[in-house]
């Protein structure tokens, strides 16, 4: 690691101006042309730890997930190649392609909701977003950002009970006819589960959306105001178009906890009843550590890999773009 | 600025049942805890005879003392060297630019939507073949690795910015390039690292697929896989199962209530980069 000083040679940090090619890099490109490519090399075994850990522990099972996948192995005796088999079974049992379409429709509460919800509150808050009132607010709505989701299926489980806080608010306004158990109906398990995931998401896309509406020029909103906009031609005008930075931010962020859901799930409705809130990162386990079938295990896990990448990268260039 | 009076009403009223929504679940659940153990409470209800006993059997029954013992011990391993190696690399790429400086990057980010679900089966036979099932290893070492993409690429974006003139300046003085880094560019990064270092405690402290999957005795797992465990043995004991869950959430909400700040500018941040 340690290196005698070489005062002689201040250029061994100097980016090449292959891959410098920003500010700092072009300034004084080719000035000196003694600079040592073993300085160069050696900025290496700072990666070297990192990328190691990374490998060994990310990579490495990543390759793993993909070589199960080829298999039927029950994880203790020989596994027998199966090609794309899994693959074929994951398209076409409900169990297993079931639990996908159950994620997408987590999207809704996940996503949807919370970024509605908060856009909503975000656009009335935000000329009082310096208030005391607002300052509490802003500590008062990460609470569920901080404690773990499986505490939040905890104490949601409890609400939702058919003794519940929900149950019982309903009965107060005279709608006891409609209450249930609501994690344990078949036709309302996932949305309750969905609930869940939306109390999750609600403060951190309203803060977001409101610390990005803070950004936007006071002086656009008054010159909306004195061509006489109203409030919702503002939100249209201004508002909307000036956070798709923030927006693309609460999207990504909320499908990928929609689309890779466990902590809530496990806890609160095992997937059940029946396999009507079953996702794909709880079907894996199941497979995988009950039902010893770890290559169609893999294969969902593989197919789960390759969803989330393909729903946040297009989301990712989209923005980019958008920026350039 | 232009703001009409019923337009700040409806943003109070708002902003009052935003909170009331967050905070309801928890009253609900510290007045359940209130109630005899075993019984079948409603919703809200303050009990006739609060048993304010409820926490301390739940305490102990919950070994609380062990429990946050052990999840600090897993923070401990984890934060500290995800920090300094997430900086180090961080350093290469965005200040350094060692050769293929871009393609590190791309591998790194690579991996930043990556649901750990998605290599938890491979991960459980690596481990089981360390011969590290059911210790705290078996947490530790793969969350380092699973929490580098974002890591690697929060640092990175801090180096980024640095000037290169820092470097040379330092080296000019005679230093070599760890004490450039490690004495000119680290107290530089200090803000970068505080942040970085509340996010990972949070997302270790909170981890619970791993425990779950990799540890079965909950004295050495996190206090979220302590939490799924204590469910599953109090269950069906309501009022204890609140007053558990209470306690066990205990410690990250004071830490949080404490730091709030700084967790709230972290948390909004770490959404913005990630």
């Amino acid at each position: 690691m340690s290196q005698p000083p070489a005062p002689s040679h201040p250029s061994w940090d100097r980016p090449s101006p292959h891959f410098g090619s920003r500010a700092v890099g072009a300034r004084r490109g080719g000035v000196h042309k003694t600079s040592p490519r073993r300085g160069r090399w050696i900025g290496y075994l700072f990666v070297v730890p990192a990328l190691a850990f990374y490998l060994v522990f990310v990579i490495r099972p990543i390759f793993l997930t993909v070589q199960y996948s080829m298999y039927d192995w029950n994880g203790v005796t020989r596994a027998t190649w199966v090609g794309a088999g899994n693959y074929l079974k994951v398209f076409a049992d409900p169990t297993l392609y079931g639990p996908v379409l159950n994620a997408f429709e987590l999207i809704i509460f996940f996503s949807f909701i919370p970024i509605t919800l908060g856009l909503v509150t975000a656009a009335t808050v935000r000329r009082i977003a310096e208030s005391r009132l607002a300052g509490l607010a802003r500590t008062i709505v990460f609470i569920p950002q901080v404690i773990p989701l499986v505490a939040a299926g905890i104490i949601w489980s409890w609400l939702l009970a058919s003794n519940g806080l929900v149950n019982q608010l309903l009965r107060a306004i005279g709608l006891g006819g409609i209450t249930k158990a609501w994690l344990g109906d078949f036709g309302t398990a996932l949305p309750a589960v969905g609930m869940i995931g939306a109390w999750v998401q609600l403060g951190l896309c309203t803060l977001l959306l409101l610390a990005g509406m803070s950004k936007i020029d006071g002086s656009l909103y008054e010159a909306a105001r004195l061509d006489g906009a109203g409030p919702l031609r503002e939100f249209f005008s201004i508002t909307l178009p000036s956070l798709r930075q923030e927006i693309v931010v609460c999207v990504t962020v909320t499908v990928i906890a929609a689309l890779s859901s466990f902590d809530i799930i496990y806890i609160s409705t095992q997937g059940g009843p029946g396999n009507s809130t079953l996702v794909p990162g709880l079907q894996i386990f199941y497979l995988a550590f009950s039902e010893n079938r770890v290559g169609l295990a893999s294969a969902l896990a593989v197919t789960l890999m390759v969803l989330v990448l393909a729903v946040v990268l297009p989301i990712q260039l989209l923005a980019r773009e958008d920026n350039e | 600025m232009i703001a009409s009076k019923r337009e700040t009403v409806i943003g109070r009223i708002l902003l009052i049942l935003l909170m009331l929504w967050t905070l309801m679940p928890f009253v609900s659940l510290f007045v359940t805890a209130l109630h005899k153990s075993g019984s079948y409470p409603a919703g809200v209800e303050w009990p006739a005879d609060p048993q304010w006993g409820n926490f301390a059997l739940a305490f102990q029954s919950a070994q609380m003392g062990a429990l946050v013992w052990s999840s600090v011990q897993i923070v401990l391993g984890v934060v500290p060297i995800s920090l300094v190696i997430a900086t180090m690399a961080g350093y290469a790429i965005g200040h350094l630019r060692v050769p293929g400086h871009k393609l590190l990057l791309l591998l790194f980010v690579f991996g930043l939507t990556l649901p750990f679900e998605g290599i938890i089966t491979p991960l459980y036979y690596q481990i089981r073949d360390f011969g590290l099932l059911n210790t705290r290893w078996a947490i530790i070492l793969p969350l380092i690795g699973l929490f580098m993409p974002f890591s690697v690429y929060w640092m990175r974006a801090h180096f980024v910015n640095m000037p290169a003139e820092l470097s040379e300046a330092a080296e000019v003085d005679g230093a070599n390039r760890w004490q450039i880094f490690w004495r000119v560019h680290v107290p530089l990064a200090r803000p970068a690292l505080s942040s970085l270092g509340i996010l990972l405690f949070l997302w270790t402290w909170n981890q619970f697929l791993l425990t779950v999957v990799l540890v079965n005795d909950p004295l050495k797992r996190t206090a979220a896989g302590a939490l799924g465990a204590f469910q599953g043995q109090w269950g069906t004991d309501i009022p204890l199962l609140c007053a558990g869950s209470l306690l066990i959430m205990a410690p990250t909400l004071l830490v949080f209530f404490i730091f709030q700040r700084q967790f709230v500018a972290a948390l909004l941040q770490g959404s913005m980069k990630g």
